[in-house]
């Protein structure tokens, strides 16, 4: 045994050795990902087209075999996803759900504050103040940088070319390894000059002008690369190799938080070491989590890839020293939460693959037969940080391994106790609001600090705290938030609502605090309005309607708030801003100004942008704002349809594609948003319009012919047959195109031109249908979801124009192609248009084949979850009406002998169609065959499968109501019992079907079953009311008035009593409506005095139930009412002035129903003695039960006249008690508001005052 | 505010009184409370013609002119409002 293990340990050893020649290459491995160097581009590309390139080299590759289309791959699970979750969102995180476009938010800056030019007046700004001139200086010089770097990229490329020309011919012979290494190391020698230059004008320009103040105020230092937005180009040596995503830490605002600690003026750029604490930070990676020992002992400097971040600015060894020592570690607050989510998981993996102790081992080896080895002296164990450790080429070489164990009692997840009755704190809050952690004495903080401090409490409460608590933090910060001041505010709330790991109720409660500060701040928040645009801005693009509906409120009161020329002033220089991102959400943003302020004051502004000379971005967005704008608000563009459309209508012709596109797709928004008016007002744009669709091709074309189909619709009938035949030679040539964006709009271009008025039947007969069957009908278009919709919806607008026969005819054949979803979209067009425009259309030869295909493809069917054979099939059988007749007897075999099959899902689908096609059945006097189907059905009511069976009682309900209780086979009193055990049944759909029909049994056919089989359903219905479906349960309630009127009332009513005894309360309420129903359906008093009876039980929810029922019964019978109402006071009086709330809550409900039901019929004797006992209840406290008993008093208004009430009332308003003054006011402005006019007779006479006439000498007045 | 307030009189009394403007509150006196009755007989006044016609015939005036003074009257019903007491 030894000789075998020693073996095995050799071997081990061998493989241990390659493993570690291998592991030199592991420290770039682990960096780059395990491939080579030269595999990597050195800059990334900024613009969108080459984010088109990259999706369609993935479509080319992934080529080489057929596949459903993307789309639909995407589609189906997310699909399952909404079925599971029941209906109800779990808490998400914003930013898993957002794809990388919507992700650039974190790429932005939330700017420093600007100059409020409002405020100030007249004087010249402080030169600390960045002002709008300076915001615009800077976007400039942005953007120039922008091209410079783009020109040096493009040359460095031809150049990169030229020297690769010339080398290939001069060393033709060389093999090509050090060719490559040749080509790299030129590159990086070309590349120096270059970089050089860009990192001067990247890092030198802060520290080349320390005097301008703008530089001082951005808050993040760390983010000045980021600020610069070389985004695009920045070169990935340079990146820190963190293990999450740089730009997330990029992005969590950390700075902003601590600038605004240390108010004291530490300027960034007068004292670098301010730097230091954020830049840690920032770097803080895997590096920076190495055990103490390590973290001193490594001198970094060179190594450490964050060095090359800030080599100006900070020394060099300011960094060496910030290099963090386990506490740092410890202390949480500075760190990003990616890192920790990613040290936590780290943990987690770790905590499950520690090494199993020697009592484990013990425990899982049996005792004999092992032996216990001594391990090898040279063995040391490899962790997975160690293995890390030990593959990096550490210039010091490799420490001496510290053992993790002892980090274990550190409990990372614990977070501290949070103090002072705060909410729990996620480790992702540490960053903002682990000031709070400290315990300091609020006695010795100034009060700048103290309000900090504030303001942080109450955010932490309203993001994380109970309900309460987020209520009062929410109120207090709107009251104080002028004394809290506007930048102390939002410099801590829009930090938060950058932060990364964001949930949606977070954001949404954040959002929440802005718009109820904005209110209270007013014009205060000029200086901030960019800064809240950064962070509001993307909500307009968020995927959720609600965050898009909540971003549009706050720009929309922000811009109310800060002005109109604040809001232009702050996103000016966002509208030509490089990134389009910003361009996209500053256009929405603009949008919803305008729709706050009015589309008028914005024209002027608006006008100007559209003309820039000065860049094609500025001409874009603003065409774009044109856009949103009437995306936004709809048919209010049309008093200012004329001159948006002037606006924007050189854009038709603009030099720039992008522009043009922009345009053409402006007009389409403009002319969807006035239709069907405003055609006057594109007059303009019709001609430039009509010749773009002749000369361009693609994209713009796309968006030209979209423009044309949303304002062909707007035109007389006349010029719109016209520009549809102009148009239409273009668009039958597109019918070819290969672009998917093309068919789509090609295809509701089509259906727009089709649909108006002038264009003729005829014409689309001869010129449309013969290439738009050839193009569009065919196999590939069922498999793109939205292709099928657009082609179908389409194909049925033709049919509205050409007819039944024409489309019909064309398709029918289909029916039974071999692709099933092309058939099942061939059904679906067949279903819409006959469903449309009926069956009389079709000829016998053309029924003959409709009825063949539809049978076909109904057999052929494998699977359908939408239903759309079924619809079609119903559809197209309810259309032809009798003459359907001849099919039937075939129609029925398949039915039965699909009713038979091995698959529930085609059961089902059988029965289903039972019930769809019924009614036709009946039409046809086919009843002999239904009542075969009836006796079918019924042989199959053991089915097991609960959808099959709650369909197969549906079929027998349709046939039920089709021919009658006393034609229907099986007879009723076979059929009934055979239901009574079915009742039991839990599934819903059994359960809605079988009480439907037992329900329509006992409402029609109740004599046909013997009374004791009535009331052995009585009990099982009982269990129904506890159904989840508040359908069910109606038609439970409905089922006992039936049975009841059937069978007589006492039987049902002792059951439905019994029932009130028991615990659950909604089964407790059920029981109540019903008995309120059936003292309905068999007169009241047939059951009132039973009722009353049952008060007599001394139990809380027996005599509740009966109150309850009181009043239900008392709003059903309504004016019956009053022969009742004398009998039921004396009860009604006890249960007023009963101990228990609930007693006088309810008996309050059923005096309301009872006063409202008897308004001027002569009870207000009755009613006037009820109110007495209703009146001492006005200061109760409980919700409902002063719900109930205002609601008493409103009945009372209505049933004696206010007069009557305020002579009650007029003993409190001026009590000398404030609670008592309260609640008789509440009661006196109800009457007001209810009967105002009725009031003025029954005020009190008021005596006059020495200056004060409070008399009403007019109604003195006597003729 | 305890949360038993939440659903009874003041929650929602701003509101209510930016919408019925004769709507009170408990810290009303007499001599608002009065206004807004005297503002509210007045305008019932108005609105009722049969009710103006009567005041016509007994005070022999125009409907008219008994409608022009009611309204001139909801201007200043009670006179100038009374000193505050103390504060």
């Amino acid at each position: 045994m030894d000789s075998e293990i020693a073996k095995a340990q050799e071997e081990r050893k061998k493989m241990e050795k390659e493993l570690a020649s291998l592991t030199t290459l592991t420290f770039d491995k682990e960096l780059y990902g395990g491939t080579d160097r030269d595999a990597y581009v050195t800059s990334i590309p900024v613009n969108d087209e080459d984010d088109f390139e990259v999706g369609d080299n993935e479509v080319a590759r992934k080529l080489a075999s057929y596949t459903a289309p993307k789309s639909l791959l995407k589609e189906m699970p997310r699909g399952g996803d909404e079925m599971d979750d029941g209906g109800f969102k779990k808490p998400s995180k914003i930013i898993d759900r957002e794809d990388d476009y919507r992700r650039r938010r974190l790429n932005r800056v939330i700017s420093p504050d600007r100059h409020d030019a409002f405020a100030a007046g007249e004087k010249t700004p402080d030169p600390s103040v960045r002002t709008y001139a300076d915001v615009m200086r800077e976007e400039a010089l942005k953007r120039e940088k922008e091209e410079t770097l783009r020109a040096i990229a493009k040359k460095k490329k031809e150049e990169e070319e030229a020297a690769k020309e010339g080398r290939e011919t001069a060393a033709a012979t060389k093999e090509v390894a050090p060719k490559r290494r040749n080509r790299w190391d030129q590159s990086q020698d070309d590349g120096s000059a270059v970089k050089k230059a860009k990192t001067g004008s990247d890092w030198d320009l802060p520290d080349a002008t320390p005097g301008i103040g703008r530089w001082d105020a951005t808050p993040t230092p760390g983010r000045l690369g980021d600020a610069t937005p070389s985004v695009g180009r920045r070169n990935r040596w340079d990146e820190t190799p963190t293990p999450g995503r740089l730009a997330d830490s990029d992005a969590t605002p950390a700075g902003g938080a601590t600038p605004g600690a240390t108010p004291a003026g530490v300027t960034w750029d007068a004292t670098p070491k301010g730097l230091v604490t954020p830049t840690p930070k920032r770097q803080r990676s895997r590096w920076d989590e190495t055990p103490a020992t390590m973290g001193s002992a490594t001198p970094m400097a060179g190594a450490t890839p964050a060095a090359a971040y800030t080599p100006g600015v900070t020394p060099v060894g300011g960094i060496d020293l910030a290099t963090p020592t386990p506490n740092a570690i410890n202390l949480r607050g500075a760190m990003t939460p990616e890192q920790y989510n990613l040290m936590r998981w780290e943990k987690d993996i770790e905590e499950r693959n520690r090494p199993l102790t020697d009592e484990e081992l013990d425990a899982m080896f049996p005792q004999e037969g092992y032996k216990i080895l001594e391990p090898p002296a040279s063995y040391v164990p490899i962790r997975t940080p160690a293995r890390k450790l030990l593959a990096t080429p550490t210039p010091m070489g490799t420490p001496l391994y510290a053992i993790p164990e002892d980090n274990r009692g550190q409990q990372f997840d614990v977070p501290k106790e949070a103090p002072g009755g705060l909410p729990f704190m996620k480790p992702e809050d540490y960053q903002y609001f682990g000031a709070l952690l400290n315990e300091e004495d609020e006695e010795e903080l100034s009060p700048e600090e103290q309000k900090e401090r504030k303001i942080m409490k109450l955010l932490l409460k309203v993001k994380n705290g109970t309900p309460p608590q987020r209520k009062t933090a929410l109120r207090q910060l709107t009251d104080k938030a002028r004394e809290f001041g506007a930048g102390p505010l939002f410099n801590r709330i829009l930090p938060l609502l950058m932060q990364p790991t964001l949930e949606d109720q977070e954001r949404h409660l954040l959002v929440k605090v802005i718009d109820r500060v904005l209110y209270k701040l007013d014009e205060l928040v000029r200086p901030f309005v960019h800064k809240i645009l950064v962070v509001i801005e993307p909500l307009l693009i968020d995927e959720d309607y609600y965050a898009r509906v909540e971003g549009r409120e706050i720009i929309s009161n922000l811009s109310k708030a800060a002005g109109l020329a604040t809001m232009i002033a702050a996103m000016r220089p966002d509208i030509d801003n490089i990134d389009e991102y910003v361009r996209n959400t500053t256009a929405r943003a603009f949008s919803v100004v305008a729709s706050a302020l009015g589309i008028p004051a914005l024209l002027p502004f608006l006008k100007a942008v559209c003309q820039s000379k000065k860049s094609w971005q500025a001409r874009h967005t603003g065409i774009k704002i044109v856009q949103q704008i009437a995306i936004l608000i709809g048919c209010a563009v049309l008093p200012h349809l004329r001159s948006l459309v002037e606006i924007i209508e050189h854009g038709l012709n603009d030099e720039n594609q992008k522009v043009r596109t922009i345009t053409a797709l402006s007009l389409a928004a403009l002319a969807e948003a006035a239709a069907p008016y405003g055609i006057e007002s594109f007059d303009s744009v019709l001609k430039p319009l009509w010749k773009g669709i002749r000369s361009h091709r693609g994209k713009v074309l796309a968006a030209f012919l979209k423009a044309i189909g949303f304002i062909i619709p707007l035109m007389d009938a006349i010029y719109a047959s016209y520009y549809t035949k102009e148009v239409m030679i273009i668009l039958i040539r597109e019918f070819q195109s290969p672009d998917e964006e093309m068919k789509k709009i090609v295809l509701k271009v089509v259906k727009q031109c089709v649909s108006t008025e002038g264009v003729e039947a005829e014409y689309i007969r001869s010129d449309i249908l013969p290439e738009f069957f050839r193009n569009f009908w065919v196999r590939r278009m069922a498999l793109d979801r939205r292709n099928y919709r657009q082609l179908v919806d389409t194909t049925v607008e033709i049919a509205n124009k050409v007819g039944v026969k024409d489309i019909v005819g064309r398709i029918v054949e289909d029916l039974k192609d071999e692709s099933e979803p092309y058939r099942r979209m061939v059904m679906e067009t067949i279903e819409k248009v006959v469903a449309n425009l009926g069956a009389s259309d079709i000829d016998a030869r053309l029924e003959e084949l409709l009825i063949d295909g539809i049978l076909y493809a109904f057999q052929e069917q494998t699977s359908d979850d939408a239903n759309v054979m079924l619809n079609g099939f119903g559809a197209v059988v309810n259309a032809l009406g009798q003459r359907v007749k001849p099919y039937l007897p075939q129609i029925c075999g398949t039915i039965k002998w699909r009713l038979n099959n091995k698959s529930a899902k085609v059961r089902q689908q059988a029965a289903d169609l039972i019930s769809r096609i019924a009614v036709v059945m009946k039409q046809c006097q086919e009843e002999q065959l239904m009542g075969h189907l009836g006796v079918v059905l019924y042989e199959y009511l053991g089915e097991e499968y609960p959808e099959v069976l709650g369909s197969i009682l549906g079929a027998l309900k349709a046939i039920v109501n089709v021919i009658g209780m006393t034609k229907m086979t099986p007879p009723i009193k076979d059929l009934l019992p055979r239901l009574t055990p079915i009742l039991k049944n839990r599934h819903e759909k059994v359960q809605e079907n079988c009480i439907d029909l037992v329900g329509r049994i006992a409402d029609r056919g109740a004599e046909f079953v013997p009374a004791r089989e009535w009331m052995r359903i009585c009990f099982e219905l009982l269990e129904m009311l506890k159904a989840h479906k508040k359908g069910i349960r109606r038609a439970t309630v409905n089922t006992f008035g039936y049975i009841a009127k059937a069978i007589g009332p006492q039987d049902v009513l002792a059951t439905l009593l019994n029932n009130l005894k028991v615990q659950e309360r909604q089964n407790r309420v059920c029981t109540t409506v019903a008995i309120a129903i059936v003292a309905e359906t068999c007169s009241p008093f047939t059951v009132l005095p039973a009722l009353m009876n049952e008060y007599r039980v001394p139990e809380l929810n027996v005599q509740n139930g009966v109150l309850k029922s009181l009043s239900f019964l008392f709003e059903y019978i309504g004016e019956m009412g009053k022969d009742y109402i004398y009998a039921v006071t004396p009860l009604l009086e006890d249960a007023l002035m009963d101990r228990d709330l609930v007693h006088r809550q309810t008996a309050a409900s059923a005096v309301k129903h009872m006063a409202l039901g008897v308004a001027g019929l002569g009870c207000e004797d009755a009613l006037i003695h009820l109110l007495n006992y209703v009146w001492p209840n006005i200061f109760e406290t409980s919700p409902h039960v002063i719900n109930a008993v205002m609601e008493a008093i409103e009945g009372m208004r209505v049933a004696l006249g206010a007069a009557i009430v305020l002579n009650y009332c007029l003993q409190g308003l001026f009590h000398p008690a404030r609670k008592v003054r309260e609640v008789y006011w509440k009661i006196y402005n109800s009457l007001y508001i209810g009967s105002q006019d009725a009031l003025v007779a029954a005020y009190p006479v008021l005596d006059d005052e020495q200056n004060n006439i409070y008399s009403r000498p007019e109604l003195t007045m006597f003729i | 505010m305890q949360a038993s307030d939440r659903f009874n009189i003041n929650s929602q009394l701003e509101h209510l009184q930016a919408k019925y403007v004769g709507t009170g509150h408990a810290d009303l006196n007499r001599f608002e409370w009065a206004v807004n009755i005297q503002r509210d007989s007045y305008a019932s006044y108005i609105g009722h013609y049969p009710i103006l016609a009567y005041f016509a015939i007994a005070e022999n005036e125009s409907i008219g002119r008994e409608r022009y003074n009611f309204m001139q009257k909801m201007l200043l019903p009670c006179g100038l409002p009374p000193e505050r007491e103390d504060d």
